[in-house]
């Protein structure tokens, strides 16, 4: 399942609704990003989070498919936030349900390394010295790489 | 043709979209660029370095040889940054 959507969520409450009415579930994997406070001279206040509505969730299910394709998921659910957001505040929720940890923690590392290069989310962070655009990270392109080739 | 604009790209040509009416001659992304950067002002600011510029026509990323015609929805943008 796929969520974008300016409100806050309750990760337990997410958590316990993906597995609650499937007995067959043995376990659930779950990454939680949370807006970072780098501190030092350029410390952040806030978060701008802008996306391309309509693409962004055309994506994000497109990138949930894939993970359904390469592993056997008894459920999924990515919960992605946009709009003003302050350090410490939730971004994004990846979680996924499998009889098996196996499946459970390889497809949410796969969905949280994909959906940082694939979906049309950016940051924006309010210092100081004003708005900053975040730039794109090689590290992030190369997380997603490594999925690529399998 | 729908032209979308995000990020940084949004804040300097100074609107988020506009309808374009954009010449028969112009076949595909790498032809649509151009146009735009010869429009200058704003658009040859924003647009200088095409290497930090993806594009996504009617939702999907898409390269520099991707044919467009009117009608066509078409988004600029830099590199996503979400996650």
């Amino acid at each position: 399942m796929i969520r974008v959507q300016r409100d806050d969520f309750d990760t337990g409450i997410e958590l316990d609704r993906l597995a609650r009415d499937d007995h067959a579930i043995g376990g659930v994997a779950s990454f939680i990003g949370l807006v970072r406070d780098m501190g030092g001279p350029a410390a952040v206040s806030a978060l701008n989070l802008e996306h391309y509505p309509g693409m962004t969730e055309r994506k994000l299910a497109e990138i949930e498919a894939e993970a359904n394709r390469r592993w056997p998921l008894s459920a999924s659910l990515i919960i992605h936030r946009y709009g003003r957001l302050e350090p410490g505040d939730r971004i994004v929720l990846v979680a996924t349900a499998s009889p098996h940890r196996e499946a459970a923690l390889a497809a949410c590392h796969f969905l949280i390394d994909w959906l940082k290069t694939d979906a049309p989310f950016w940051k924006s962070e309010e210092t100081p010295q004003g708005e900053r655009w975040v730039p794109a990270r090689a590290e992030d392109d190369e997380a997603t790489r490594r999925w690529r080739k399998k | 043709m729908r032209l979308l604009y995000f990020a940084w790209l949004r804040a300097r040509i100074g609107q988020a979209e506009e309808e374009l009416a954009v010449p028969a001659e112009v076949r595909d992304v790498a032809g649509l660029l151009r146009w735009l950067q010869g429009r200058g002002g704003r658009y040859a600011e924003a647009l200088r370095d095409l290497s930090v510029i993806r594009v996504a026509v009617n939702q999907d990323y898409v390269g520099r040889d991707h044919p467009i015609r009117d009608g066509d929805e078409v988004a600029l943008f830099p590199p996503v940054t979400g996650g």
